[in-house]
């Protein structure tokens, strides 16, 4: 069975070669092809998920050696795999949510001539993302890491006619590799530290480490998360990572490799409950994010955008309990996986509606679309009502729980981080309604495309596109439950992560009495905002705080005034250095050398007997000079 | 004694003198024959250089395959060739690079059709083809020389040829001044190495005089790091720092170092795509593969004094390629400066002391060889179809010829050390050995690969995405010679970033070898971890 | 005779030569003033051999004389293609070796 598990990764990674390389022969059934791959790949993980429910707890994790990689002495670094409740966790919705997504993308890239090749890319993106998951080492999952950040490259530039999609996917992949540096650093410091990088020998042994390396190999781990993940500092590819088709705003930049971050937190989470301080900054760049995104999120008209900062204030709140340590790690990744069910679904839906719409993507040009869409309206409306929290649906659990172990942190933190939570709670239900309302909601503020010219005919979008969005909102509204039911997740994923329970100054069900009346507020509000009254087609100037959420709080601002503009300036000034200092010496050098001999030039004549002369002057000051060293 | 390596070097020295000689004519067919010729030597020498990396045993002596037969008796200069594991490595990327060098280059040797239909210079075609296998056969005899005096020689004269090659073909892309920019920078090129060749000439004679006056007349380099690692040969400190950096420069001139770098952005401008991949994957590579092999055996101790200052040289060198790429308006100088970079690396891969170091050095000598062939020979092709080689007169290309846009992005993310290509394996090895050993410097040059992102996202995002430009449309995509090319590479490229074990097999002996010269180990864990779970395997 | 008076003829033979070589501008007179050199060290070089008792000497004349018949054959061919070409056998109107 065991021999299974390369087969989750090959599947894809086969699916993706035939397809890139396959050229215009599989244009036809390129995309089934892709989508077939996919599912084989969700029937593999199925297959080796109930095999490993029928062994007990303790047996359930297995390896699987492929090859060994790169031996150089005492640097092992193998291809092989490991599979325990985690990764098959991650496996599953991987591969699930994968499949549902090129099925969709099988009626949303319709007219696309390219779209064999993005089904590809596609394909390559499931193999690099399961690989990352599978890997039992952190120089394997590096690959993996990297991989899937070269596909969200490849799939966010994916229109590279359009300069601004170059532009972003080259920002994505720039700002990720900031993050991944953190990670190649750890994995050396790992090196030096245990003479090895695999999980087993690493996170068995960080206990004989000094808690100041410790220190050091978790803040670089949760660097690189920050990039992969999008999360304050290094948060800024993700909204303009939408310029990617809608399916790969849902299945990369919501449902799996954003959490990517996530995963590495939990598991390496034998190093980080090792380092308190470490510990302390996950927390800290987790709720600044939750709360970050949340802002971004209220603020933009653009559909996807608003989303994409809803990703990256959900994201928060899974690396928040990251941080929290052993008592958040099992909700962190619950959270995760209800998130990929009802965020996949709400970016499917804004999809069907961009579809219908003429690709159009400003909310304040929808209006009234409940009618016209009405399977778009409802599966969003159930991931809606996840999102927000709404008792009994999938983010009610997984959300609630967070919640609670942040009090349950303790200390005036707990207090602090509890707060902060419910407040990103409120804020998420506001805009959640607000794009709810702006969209399905009100009179129709339809403007003529663009492109055609005419005013938009918003229809319901075909079957191979409806049907992943009614399976995700099944998963929805009711994973959480059943998630939650005799807490069967946490059980499930406790003998990897382990688990404590903390010590809550509030009782679980204030808690969740408070989350409530935080989201009822928040629906209010926005309510009163936008439900009421009209909403203007042209956005109005806004406060200061709402301009400045529209620019991103300003982000990109600060990174072009401080990164971008000064290093413009210094490779520009190096380019003239290198020319006129480096290159002006030698050249320098090579003139004064010249205008020497020029000089030396003018005694050669050119008269036979001038040189006769010189020849007869030399020799006699070669005898001379002979005759007087010997009488001396 | 076996004469296969002999054979290697002479197979490619006696086709260039064949193809130099066949008969000259301003015919299509003519000229097929000779680049038929040249081509098929080039093949058989790769078919010889495969034999040899094969025939070595990775468990056996040192130097494998040695043959020795006397030249110059009375200074007891010997022509002696044996293949170490890296050497044989480095022969076989030569042997690899040259058939596809020639076939990307197969019209950029034509002869210039003049107005009235005659053809102007028609032994131009096969004197690049005699050129490239001239220098084909020097480098080889420098990855497999053992003599010191034989290498000396082989260095240095490979020198002559590539000034023709540099000086005499160009990419037809220049300006109005090219025919100008290009005899400058074959005029650099040839100083700057003459330069660097007789400090070492200096240097070898020094060595040799040192040799003599304890009773070691001979060029040998087994013998005399044998002596040296024995305490039979004694050479003073002073004089052991002087001769180190007699050998250092010219390598460093060549490999090259900041700040010695100067003339490769020139010379890989202004010649043709093929050529520039000459110098940097294959001619370049004799100067960081000779550090490896004769600073560090001859001179340990002085090695390990200089080491330090070298590493920040390197340091320096990998920072400031990467950030002058960014700022390049010129494909070609852009990717001559990122080898820069890249060059960096593999000397601070050498003087870090570890095996992965240099392992990883000896790798990234190979996998830059190759992912730096590829993207240069697209860049190659790119430039001939739009005749510019200006950045700002690309745009819009993945819309007209995907092919080729796809096979630069390979070229540009194998240049990033993208995990799963070939470079990453090195480039990783590198940064892990120097990080064991000097933990800021490999931090300093984990920075490269952020930068190295940028120059090539930023090259490819400005030739090839956005809208089609003026002078781009209508671009023809990879054509089957083309494809040809590129296949290889990109294949080996693939393949080596996957399993990269057959080369490890055959570069970990030879490191631990030069290692034990220079007395370094690896450093020990700190908390050194017996692997229980994830290492061993079920 | 005392040998060294072979020296002093030697000597005032090759000063003759060489002020002729550097005087004179016809070229046929400076090959002649080249040959009267070339013959006093031909003079010296026997006279040292008789003084050592050796042959040395006196194989390197004989060295010397086949020079110097390679040189005039050389020599005097190069004069007479100058002076076809040039109408002038006078040495300074020729500096063709001037870079």
């Amino acid at each position: 069975m065991n021999s299974l598990i390369p087969l989750l990764v090959a599947a894809p990674l086969a699916g993706a070669a035939l397809l890139l390389l396959g050229g215009r022969y599989l244009d036809r059934l390129g995309h089934w092809l892709g989508t077939l791959a996919a599912a084989l790949s969700f029937v593999l993980g199925v297959l080796l998920f109930s095999d490993m429910l029928g062994r007990p707890t303790g047996q359930r994790a297995v390896h699987q050696h492929l090859f060994s990689w790169i031996p150089v002495n005492g640097f092992r670094a193998d291809v092989s795999f490991q599979l325990d409740q985690l990764s098959v966790t991650f496996v599953l919705l991987i591969t699930g949510v994968g499949t549902l997504i090129h099925l969709y993308s099988v009626g949303y890239m319709a007219h696309d001539e390219r779209r064999r090749r993005f089904f590809g890319y596609l394909n390559l993106f499931l193999a690099a993302m399961l690989l990352l998951v599978l890997a039992d080492n952190y120089l394997l999952l590096y690959v993996g890491w990297e991989g899937v950040g070269l596909a969200s490259y490849l799939l966010i530039g994916f229109w590279q006619h359009k300069p601004s999609a170059a532009t972003a996917a080259k920002k994505a992949f720039i700002v990720n590799r900031v993050g991944d540096m953190g990670l190649s650093i750890a994995i050396m410091l790992m090196f030096t530290e245990f003479g090895s990088f695999a999980f087993g020998p690493v996170l068995g042994g960080a206990r004989q480490a000094s808690e100041g390396k410790l220190t050091a190999i978790a803040l670089l781990l949760l660097l690189a998360a920050c990039g992969k993940s999008a999360q304050v500092p290094l948060q800024s590819w993700l909204g303009d990572a939408m310029e990617g088709p809608t399916p790969v705003s849902a299945l990369i930049h919501a449902a799996t490799m954003v959490t990517a971050g996530v995963y590495l937190i939990t598991r390496s989470g034998a190093i980080f409950n090792l380092a308190p301080d470490a510990q302390t900054a996950v927390v800290v760049v987790g709720t600044v994010t939750l709360l970050f995104g949340a802002i971004v999120g209220c603020a933009k008209d653009d559909i996807k955008k608003a989303l994409a900062g809803s990703t990256m204030s959900q994201i928060g709140y899974m690396v928040l309990a990251a941080g929290l340590g052993p008592i958040g790690y099992a909700f962190a990744i619950m959270h995760l996986v209800t998130h990929g069910f009802f965020k996949a679904g709400l970016f499917l839906g804004a999809g069907s509606v961009m579809h219908g719409m003429d690709d159009e993507v400003n909310m304040r040009h929808y209006g009234g679309l409940r009618k016209y869409m009405p399977i778009t309206f409802v599966t969003f409306g159930l991931g809606y009502l996840a999102i927000i929290g709404f008792p009994g649906l999938s983010g009610f659990f997984s959300k609630d729980k967070i919640i609670e172990a942040a009090f349950a942190k303790g200390g005036t933190e707990g207090w602090i981080l509890g707060l902060c939570a419910l407040v990103g709670a409120a804020v998420t239900a506001f805009y959640m309604t607000r794009v709810m309302l702006l969209t399905f909601f009100g009179e129709k503020r339809w403007q003529p495309s663009a492109r055609t010219g005419e005013e938009p005919h918003p229809h319901e979008s075909p079957a191979t596109m409806t049907l992943p969005m009614i399976l995700l909102a099944f998963g929805s509204v009711f994973a959480g439950g059943l998630f939650a039911l005799n807490s069967s997740f946490l059980h499930w994923l406790e003998p990897v992560t382990g688990h404590s329970e903390g010590d809550s100054p509030l009782q679980p069900l204030t808690v969740t009495l408070l989350t409530t009346v935080c989201m009822l507020a928040g629906v209010g509000l926005a309510y009163l905002m936008y439900g009421r009254s009209p909403v203007p087609v042209t956005a109005p100037v806004g406060s200061p705080l709402t301009r400045a959420a529209r620019r991103d709080l300003l982000q990109d601002d600060f990174n072009h005034a401080v990164l971008v503009r000064p290093g413009a300036g210094l490779t520009a000034s190096l380019v003239y250095l290198d020319s006129k200092a480096v290159d002006g010496l030698v050249n320098g050098l090579a003139a004064t050398i010249g205008g020497i001999s020029g000089r030396l030039r003018r005694i050669q004549t050119g008269f036979a007997r001038s040189y006769a002369l010189s020849m007869f002057g030399g020799a006699l000051l070669l005898a001379a000079t002979t005759l007087l060293m010997r009488s001396v | 004694m076996s004469y296969l390596l002999t054979a290697t070097c002479a197979v490619p020295a006696a086709g260039a003198v064949l193809t130099a000689a066949l008969p000259a004519g301003s015919s299509e067919a003519r000229r097929r024959a000779s680049k038929g010729v040249a081509l098929a030597v080039s093949a058989a020498t790769l078919a010889l250089t495969g034999a040899v990396a094969a025939s070595l045993d990775t468990g056996g002596a040192r130097y494998q395959l040695t043959e020795s037969h006397t030249w110059i008796r009375s200074f007891g200069i010997d022509f002696s060739l044996g293949a170490d594991g890296i050497g044989a490595v480095l022969a076989l990327l030569t042997a690899v690079l040259v058939p596809i060098v020639m076939l990307a280059s197969w019209h950029d040797a034509d002869p210039v059709r003049n107005p009235d239909g005659t053809f102007e210079n028609v032994r131009r075609t096969q004197g690049f083809f005699a050129l490239v296998l001239a220098v084909e056969a020097m480098v080889l005899v420098s990855f497999l020389a053992t003599d010191i005096f034989v290498f000396y020689v082989f260095f240095e004269a490979m020198l002559i040829p590539m000034y023709f090659l540099i000086g005499g073909f160009g990419d037809r892309a220049g300006g109005p001044d090219s025919a100008a920019q290009r005899s400058y920078a074959a005029v650099k090129f040839l100083l700057y190495n003459l330069l660097g060749g007789l400090v070492m000439l200096a240097a070898v004679i020094g060595l040799y005089v040192l040799a003599q006056d304890q009773g070691l007349a001979t060029f040998d380099l087994p013998t005399l790091t044998g002596a040296i690692a024995d305490g039979k040969l004694v050479i003073d400190p002073t004089a052991e720092k002087l001769l180190f950096l007699g050998f250092f420069f010219a390598f460093a001139v060549k490999a090259p170092l900041w700040p010695l770098h100067t003339w490769l952005p020139n010379a890989m401008g202004e010649s043709t795509a093929g050529t520039a991949v000459l110098i940097t994957a294959v001619v370049d590579k004799v100067g960081t593969f000779a550090m490896l092999r004769f600073c560090l055996g001859l001179f340990p101790d002085a090695s390990r004094t200089f080491g330090p200052y070298i590493l920040v040289l390197s340091l320096i060198g990998i920072v400031y390629g990467a950030l002058l790429a960014v700022g390049q308006k010129d494909i070609k100088r852009l990717v001559a400066y990122a080898s820069i970079s890249h060059f960096g690396f593999i000397i601070m891969g050498i003087f870090a002391f570890t095996s992965q170091g240099q392992s990883g050095a000896t790798l990234y000598m190979v996998n830059h060889g190759i992912s730096t062939a590829a993207w240069m020979l697209v860049a190659g092709f790119l430039i001939s179809r739009r005749g510019s080689r200006l950045i700002a007169d690309f745009g819009g290309v993945q819309k007209v010829a995907p092919v080729l846009a796809g096979t630069f992005l390979i070229g540009g993310l194998a240049t990033l050390s993208l995990p799963g290509l070939a470079p990453f394996v090195s480039e990783f090895l590198v940064l892990v050995g120097t990080f064991a050993k000097y933990p800021v410097a490999g931090i300093i040059a984990t920075f490269g690969i952020v930068l190295a992102a940028l120059y090539a996202l930023l090259l490819y995002q400005r030739t090839m995405t956005g809208p089609v430009k003026a002078g781009v449309e209508g671009m023809a995509d990879l054509r089957l010679r083309e494809v040809l090319v590129v296949a290889p590479l990109v294949a080996l490229t693939l393949f080596l970033g996957v399993y990269p074990k057959p080369l490890t097999d055959l570069v970990n002996p030879a490191v631990n070898a030069t290692l034990s010269q220079i007395h370094q180990t690896d450093p020990a864990p700190a908390h050194p971890v017996a692997a229980t779970t994830g290492g061993e395997h079920e | 005779m005392n040998p060294v008076n072979y020296l002093y003829l030697a000597a005032l033979l090759f000063t003759i030569g060489a002020s002729g070589v550097l005087i004179r501008r016809n070229a046929i007179v400076l090959f002649m003033c080249v040959e009267l050199m070339l013959n006093a060290s031909n003079l010296a070089l026997v006279t040292f051999s008789r003084m050592h008792g050796n042959l040395d000497g006196q194989v390197i004349a004989f060295f010397t004389m086949v020079v110097a018949a390679a040189e005039v054959v050389v020599g005097l061919a190069i004069i007479v293609s100058i002076f076809r070409t040039r109408h002038s056998a006078s040495v300074d109107d020729s500096n063709l070796m001037k870079l």
